[in-house]
């Protein structure tokens, strides 16, 4: 009998659950920047930090006098820095896969 | 050793190797074991980037600004980072509709226009033509260079020698020649040129290794490494300038950022990357290594380029020698004769990879979307009666091709001396970024209409022809000079170099302001407030939406179409070979066999022969044959937007769809689990039901047994009547004892039963029970010790429930104590928030396995069918629903044989306040 109480009760409460799940579903759904995946988004980061690095007014910081192993500060800059860019595109193409 | 037959020995015989490598390659593409299939392999053929530009050139602006040529590298590297998004689009949408070159990708962007296509092809031509200037200046120069070794002569003025004694003529000649050989064997122009690729991308080894060379043997062969050099050019005053260049020397910031833009749109907007990056590319994951392995291409390039600079502004100092030969004129003035051979074969190796994929994207080009067109419309000529093209067409791309680099020859003999190679290539870069808004716009914008793009590639190109051709050829006095002097007509507002008074620019920065704001500007404002024709509208959703639908192009045709018609239309165009090998394919694909069984000529084969076709003659040529060929009936633009419409509401629908399925099939499993639930709680009332019944039967039967003995023999003795009456008494109150606890068990259960929450002191309460059952416990013998504090904290609970609990603990110890020499102990002891009361015994214990089944209703410790039941089966669970309503917890440890201990604590101090609640409900 007292089953029998409380069966309806319990129904109701997983008909709620149901409700429930239905509006917690959407989340799963292709939202539109889901669709720029994470290697898409990591190379295009990339790409704004190069823009930043290879610009004003970070380039003027280095353009001054003085060497660095007997290389002039800008140039041993923009090849390292370029170096670096080129290493981490590497990087998060190669840890994406095929 | 260099004298001139050797140096043109040496090079026929390099082209001959190349020639070797593209046929090698073209040999096992056919066999089906294509060499070009390799991230690799891709990746070195985008390196064609690097021109004789970078390999002569680099060097020469280097000398003039120190830095300034780094830009033009930055750029595509940055670039190559959106590729994953950008250039995977592209390379989608050509693959399916068989883009064969840029123009085709944008006529056919925009609606299959021809005119469209026609303009790209044109601007595409006269901006190239600088660029391939260069190159012929580059050749002809270093070959010119390296034939007076070991003097370092500067070639003449081109104007001063006859144009049959230039060399410059004749390196052009050569390559039209190499390149018709090379890039027009087969006709079928959507398809790989895999030889060529092959070769460009050997061609790149070469000139990497050469420029390597050369910078090693400069920089640690006559210099001491890398210092060695920038310390004796700091040592000169006119060097120490160009060690911090970008103030001053290399122009403004500014110009470094235009620079960087114009490369990037140069990378993916130039014929020929066009041509290797998306036409003959085999994968698209092959930009997966391309995108980091082609930067580091050009890093390598670049890192010696300085170093041979200042070298070379070190060793001629007095600035005789050009300074874009530097790379040349270093090995041989240090008589490095095999060194400066690989230079020249280096440089050669640049220039022709250029020449090659650069001629033949645009003889492509000037073929499908330039000549095709008009000849087909033009009606005298009967062309579209005509049962075999490819001949036609093959020759139309070869005199493209002898046509452009005789145009490429003629700029260099017009305008080619006033500029360095770095300035001339420039030039033909700021005319292929006006593609970029068209082809970027096209393919993320659906709103942009045929004659936005048209106005903008008109207008872009106008204030490009303005501000950068026409100087140049000012400059080279074709065109009088005073037009930059004091604008045309005398209007200083429209002077060439600084436009409407925008001066203090470098040129390439002012031209690339003003060509962006016109062509960018008619782009969106004509396409704003234009309207689309149905077939654009068709084509701006499949360029757009290419990865959300594929190849849907067959949904917009309505007409009717013959078979042999399609088919005599692929055999004038593609040869009786070609058109059956699409056949083919087409039945394959969709199970049949051609020619055995006849193939329905229904809208979607129509639509793949037009698409066959655009491979081979471009996307505006295809349209117009097609539409000759069979009877259609166009679409109006509401119908495709209707089309359009309805599938994108399929697509969300049935997304809607997959979601509601989804739920559904949730809220099942749900369902089927509360199902579950209930069946089990069914099965348990079932359970519970029986075990009640039976519990009650067993007292009955033998109450009925005894009453029945009774009735029938009057004559029983007293003593036996007085026994039997007794056992009917005790079983009567079992019975009533287990009706009390099943109405006790469903009270608790339901929360209908009646608590009086009281202060109970644990002590006094425990002491009390033992006295009230003190009796029974002499009866049995069993010796009870108690250990009490002298004082515990009052708990909140029930008093009368509480003793019910404690007896019921009493009397299972008592049933279960050893015989005879029974033992019990009882203890309470203060927990930290609870008290704890122990009630131990000395009996056989309880198996681990039943020590949590004990509590369960109607469970006992042992088998059940064999022993008699010592209890009801409902204590213990009942004593554990009064503890856990009260917020405390009950337990049992135990081992077998060694007695059992049954433990429950109470919660101190006030209680829950939901049991506070529950009490005064009730």
């Amino acid at each position: 009998m007292r089953a029998g109480d409380l069966a309806p009760r319990r129904t109701g409460s997983y008909l709620g659950n149901v409700g429930g799940g239905g509006r917690a579903r959407p989340g799963t759904e292709e939202a539109p920047m889901d669709r720029l995946d994470r290697k898409s988004q990591r190379l295009v980061a990339l790409c704004l930090l190069g823009f930043l690095l290879f610009n004003y007014p970070i380039l003027a910081l280095f353009n001054r006098a003085g060497l660095v192993f007997g290389i002039p500060v800008l140039y041993a800059y923009i090849f390292a820095a370029w170096a670096a860019l080129v290493a981490l595109m590497a990087i998060v193409v190669g840890r994406s896969g095929g | 050793m260099l004298q001139g037959w050797v140096v043109v020995l040496i090079s026929f015989a390099y082209l001959g190797l190349l020639f070797a490598i593209a046929y090698y390659a073209d040999q096992r593409a056919d066999r089906g074991r294509s060499v070009i299939a390799s991230p690799y392999i891709y990746s070195l053929s985008l390196a064609v980037y690097a021109t004789a530009w970078t390999f002569y050139g680099s060097v020469g602006r280097a000398a003039a600004d120190g830095v300034g040529f780094l830009p033009i590298y930055l750029g595509p590297t940055l670039m190559i980072a959106l590729w994953w998004i950008v250039m995977r689009k592209i390379l989608r949408i050509s693959k399916l509709n068989r883009i064969t070159s840029l123009a085709d990708f944008v006529a056919s962007r925009y609606g299959k226009s021809a005119l469209l296509g026609g303009v790209v092809t044109v601007i595409a031509v006269i901006g190239i033509v600088p660029y391939i200037s260069l190159q012929l200046k580059a050749v002809s120069n270093s070959f010119t260079i390296v034939l007076q070794y070991p003097e370092i002569i500067m070639p003449a003025k081109v104007g001063a020698v006859p144009v049959l004694a230039d060399t410059a003529f004749w390196v052009a000649l050569i390559l039209a020649l190499f390149t018709i050989l090379f890039g027009t064997r087969h006709l079928y122009s959507a398809e790989h040129h895999e030889g060529m690729v092959a070769a460009i991308a050997f061609e790149s080894l070469v000139k990497l290794l050469a420029f390597l060379a050369v910078g090693v043997f400069v920089t640690f062969g006559i210099y001491n490494g890398f210092g060695d050099v920038f310390a004796r050019a700091a040592s000169e005053p006119k060097l120490a300038a160009m060690l911090t260049p970008l103030e001053g020397v290399a122009g403004s910031y500014a110009s470094w950022v235009w620079l960087t833009i114009l490369s990037m749109l140069a990378i993916m907007f130039l014929p020929r990357q066009f041509q290797v990056t998306v036409i003959e590319n085999v994968d698209e994951k092959h930009l997966n290594k391309a995108i980091w392995l082609f930067p580091l291409y050009m890093l390598a390039i670049n890192v010696f380029v300085l170093p041979i600079a200042f070298g070379g502004r070190l060793h001629f100092p007095d600035g005789s020698v050009d300074a874009d030969t530097f790379v040349l004129t270093l090995p041989m003035v240090e008589k490095q004769e095999l060194l400066a051979l690989l230079v020249f074969i280096g440089g050669l190796s640049a220039a022709t990879g250029m020449v090659i994929v650069e001629t033949i994207a645009l003889s492509t080009m000037v073929c499908n979307d330039l000549l095709m067109p008009v000849l087909l419309r033009l009606r005298r000529l009967r062309l579209s009666e005509r049962p075999d093209l490819t001949g036609l067409l093959l020759g139309i791309r070869r005199g493209a091709i002898v046509a452009i680099l005789l145009l490429g020859y003629l700029y260099f003999r017009l305008a080619g001396e006033a500029y360095a190679l770095v300035s001339i290539g420039l030039i033909s870069f700021a005319a292929v970024a006006q593609f970029a808004p068209a082809v970027l716009g096209g393919i993320f914008w659906k709103g942009a209409t045929r004659r936005g793009a048209l106005w903008g590639l008109i207008g872009g190109f106008g204030v490009w022809f303005y501000t950068l051709l026409l100087p140049a050829l000012a400059r080279s006095d074709w065109v009088p000079r005073s037009l930059l002097e004091q604008g045309p007509f005398g209007v200083e507002l429209l002077k060439p170099l600084a436009l409407f008074g925008l001066a203090g620019l470098d040129q390439i920065t002012h031209a690339m302001l003003w060509s962006m704001i016109a062509n960018v500007g008619a782009y969106v404002s004509v396409s704003l407030l234009g309207t689309q024709t149905a077939e654009e509208h068709r084509q701006a959703s499949v360029f757009v939406d290419i990865f959300r639908r594929e190849a849907g192009g067959a949904r917009f045709w309505r007409g009717t179409a013959s078979v042999p018609d399609l088919y005599n239309l692929l055999v004038r165009f593609l040869g009786v070979e070609g058109a059956e090998a699409v056949f083919g394919e087409y039945a394959r694909a969709r199970g049949r066999r051609w020619p055995d069984e006849a193939l329905e000529a229904d809208a979607e084969f129509v639509h793949f022969v037009e698409t066959r076709l655009a491979g081979a003659i471009g996307a505006a040529s295809a349209r117009i044959m097609v539409a000759s060929a069979v009877k259609e009936e166009a679409l109006e633009l509401d119908e495709v937007r209707e089309i359009l419409d309805e599938a994108s509401q399929v697509v969300v629908y049935s997304h809607r769809l997959e979601q509601k399925s989804r739920e559904l099939e949730a809220a099942t499993a749900e369902l089927r689990a509360a199902n579950e639930r209930l069946k089990e709680l069914d099965r348990l009332k079932d359970d519970f039901m029986s075990t009640v019944t039976h519990e009650l039967r067993t007292p009955l039967t033998s109450i009925r047994a005894f009453s029945e003995i009774l009735l029938a023999n009057p004559d029983v003795e007293l003593e036996q009547r007085g026994k039997f009456l007794a056992i009917i008494t005790k079983e009567t109150e079992r019975l009533t004892r287990l009706i009390n606890q099943v109405l006790d068990l469903a009270k608790i259960e339901s929360g209908r039963a009646e608590w009086h929450v009281t202060r109970v002191d644990m002590r006094e309460l425990v002491t009390e029970t033992l006295a009230g059952m003190s009796q029974v416990f002499k009866e049995k013998g069993i010796e009870v010790e108690t250990e009490l504090p002298d004082h515990v904290p009052p708990v909140q609970a029930d008093l009368d429930r509480v003793i019910q609990v404690l007896l019921n603990l009493l009397s299972n110890a008592v049933k279960f104590c050893a015989p005879e020499r029974g033992r019990i102990e009882v203890s309470v002891s203060e927990n930290p928030g609870s008290v704890r009361v122990d009630v131990r015994d000395n009996g056989p214990g309880i198996s681990p396995e039943f020590q949590e089944a004990i509590f369960d209703k109607f469970r006992q410790a042992g088998d059940t069918l064999t022993e008699k039941p010592a209890g009801t089966g409902l204590g213990l669970h009942i004593s554990r629903q009064i503890v856990e309503h009260f917020g405390g917890r009950m337990w049992v440890e135990s081992r077998l044989g060694e007695g059992a201990c049954f433990s429950f604590t109470l919660p101190v101090g006030p209680v829950r306040a939901e049991t506070r609640a529950d009490a005064r409900v009730s």
